[in-house]
């Protein structure tokens, strides 16, 4: 094809430019869709609860990904820390994935049971209260907001809808079970989730 | 990975790196006088552009990273399922680090598993072995210098909910612990909490309350509160109950410290790590621990 050609069509050029580019996600990203093993949850992973799951949202609301990553990589360093290197199947009902990029604060891929619901809330609530050293910014306001109930079970249809399984009675269930529960209570069932299962250690 | 797209990435990647370098050849020139040659586009009338060479530097670079890009994809995985001849993955990667850290330095608490809890403690390697762990896994609720927080027991002090005893910490740690205090707001009502208030107050040697309400409060306070804390309200290690005539306030000493603590209960849990560490692991942490109450 002519040099010329391809400089003065500025659509063509534009369709060869996009060609060029996308071929390193196509050949990365488009098969890990179609690969049953990528996409088959690991034992023991479930569903988010709705309770979890509005809990995750507020995760998200709060901007706590910025400064906390969802990610143990395959370092013994790191899996001396956090415990077994995170697995592909234990993010398949997170959408969109916490993996983060950063890590101002800890790794929270496994910080499920690793402490108990009361710290949470104090470490919430004023994290100098048990970490003198810690420059968490504090969440006060998680205690005393209400979870929003009424978009619990539509929440839940739209992940259903891209492949999570929720259940017609979950779904159903889910207003009641987020029903007067405070924000510092669903981000805590959230965290209280995180890589139970498939801990491995 | 199923043979479809095995094939569908490796015609991508195969293809992306001829088509480039295709692309490098056809558009390689050999160096001619400048001035003869040029694109031949013109612009604005009389605005031409000369068609020079590629810096032969730059393109030996280029075909270098080409050669590089071939002794790669035979070596490491790339081309769909072919695994590379290394046979690299980053769990076998994993699988050798840990290994030669296992190689190195053996599994070094191992060493502790014969030796008696009660003189583990004066085994400075047990003890700094001990310290490392427990400032990863035990400072975020004990603190790093393990003094503990407002909920969080002190461990450097001689205050013991559930007990001291080499065992019993080891218990403690493997296991966990639950102590529940019930909310009694409801069961006492406002002038009963003000009474037990007054009595516990009266008990450390505090509060110049009315001498009428203490003793009201100790009724009250054999009546709800002895079965855990005992009637001399020293506690009871059985149940985790602490001591309510020392110095040491877990959640508070202030008046009103104490009565929400009545009024709301408290849920007090030790998060059991048999879980996450092994029982050679803990039995240094124990020694870690009873180091502290030497210092």
């Amino acid at each position: 094809m002519p040099h010329e050609l391809i400089e003065k069509k500025a659509g063509l050029l534009g369709i060869l430019i996009a060609a060029v580019v996308s071929v390193g996600g196509l050949a990365e990203i488009v098969p890990l869709m179609a690969d049953r093993q990528a996409a088959a949850p690991a034992p023991g992973v479930r569903p988010y609860t709705a309770l979890q799951l509005e809990g995750r949202d507020i995760y998200i609301r709060e901007g706590c990904y910025v400064c906390h990553s969802q990610m143990i990589r395959p370092f013994r360093a790191e899996t001396e820390r956090y415990g077994a290197y995170s697995l592909a199947g234990e993010s398949v009902y997170d959408h969109p994935f916490q993996f983060g990029s950063k890590r101002t604060g800890p790794d929270l891929a496994r910080v499920g049971g690793r402490y108990t619901d009361e710290w949470h809330r104090v470490h919430l609530t004023n994290p100098r209260d048990l970490v003198p050293e810690s420059n968490m910014p504090a969440f006060p306001w998680l205690a005393e907001n209400l979870v929003d109930e009424t978009r619990t079970a539509l929440k839940m249809e739209r992940l259903r809808m891209v492949g999570v399984p929720y259940t017609d009675a979950e779904i159903a269930g889910a207003a009641e079970a987020v029903r007067g529960k405070t924000e510092m209570q669903a981000l805590i069932a959230y965290l209280q989730s995180l890589g139970r299962a498939n801990r491995g250690n | 990975m199923s043979t479809f797209w095995s094939v569908f990435i490796i015609v991508l990647v195969v293809g992306q790196v001829v088509g480039a370098l295709w692309l490098l050849q056809a558009f390689t020139r050999a160096p001619r006088a400048p001035q003869a040659d040029t694109t031949g586009h013109t612009w604005d009338g009389d605005l031409k552009e000369y068609n020079n060479p590629l810096p032969r530097w730059w393109l030996v670079l280029f075909w270098l990273t080409a050669l590089w890009l071939v002794v790669y994809l035979l070596l490491y995985p790339g081309l769909g399922s072919f695994q590379g001849l290394r046979g690299w993955s980053q769990q076998n990667q994993y699988a050798e680090e840990v290994a030669a850290a296992q190689a190195r330095y053996g599994d070094v608490y191992a060493a502790f598993a014969d030796l008696p809890l009660a003189e583990l403690a004066d085994n400075p390697e047990a003890v700094r072995l001990g310290r490392n762990l427990f400032l990863n896994r035990c400072a975020t609720c004990h603190g790093s210098d393990a003094r503990g927080a407002r909920g969080f027991p002190n461990l450097t002090d001689d205050a013991w909910l559930w007990g001291s005893a080499p065992e019993t910490i080891q218990a403690t740690i493997t296991n966990g612990r639950v102590g529940v205090m019930p909310a009694l707001g409801a069961a006492l009502g406002e002038q009963g909490l003000n009474e037990v208030v007054a009595y516990l107050l009266s008990l450390s040697g505090r509060g110049a309350a009315d001498p009428a309400a203490v003793q009201a409060g100790q009724q009250k306070f054999l009546q709800y509160c002895s079965a855990c804390h005992g009637p001399q309200a020293q506690g009871n290690q059985m149940l985790g109950a602490p001591n309510l005539t020392d110095d040491d306030w877990l959640h508070g000493s202030s008046e009103e410290a104490i009565r929400d603590v009545i009024l709301n209960g408290r849920q007090n849990q030790m998060p059991a790590q048999k879980d996450f560490l092994t029982a050679d692991q803990i039995r240094t942490l124990v020694a870690y621990v009873l180091s502290l109450q030497q210092g």
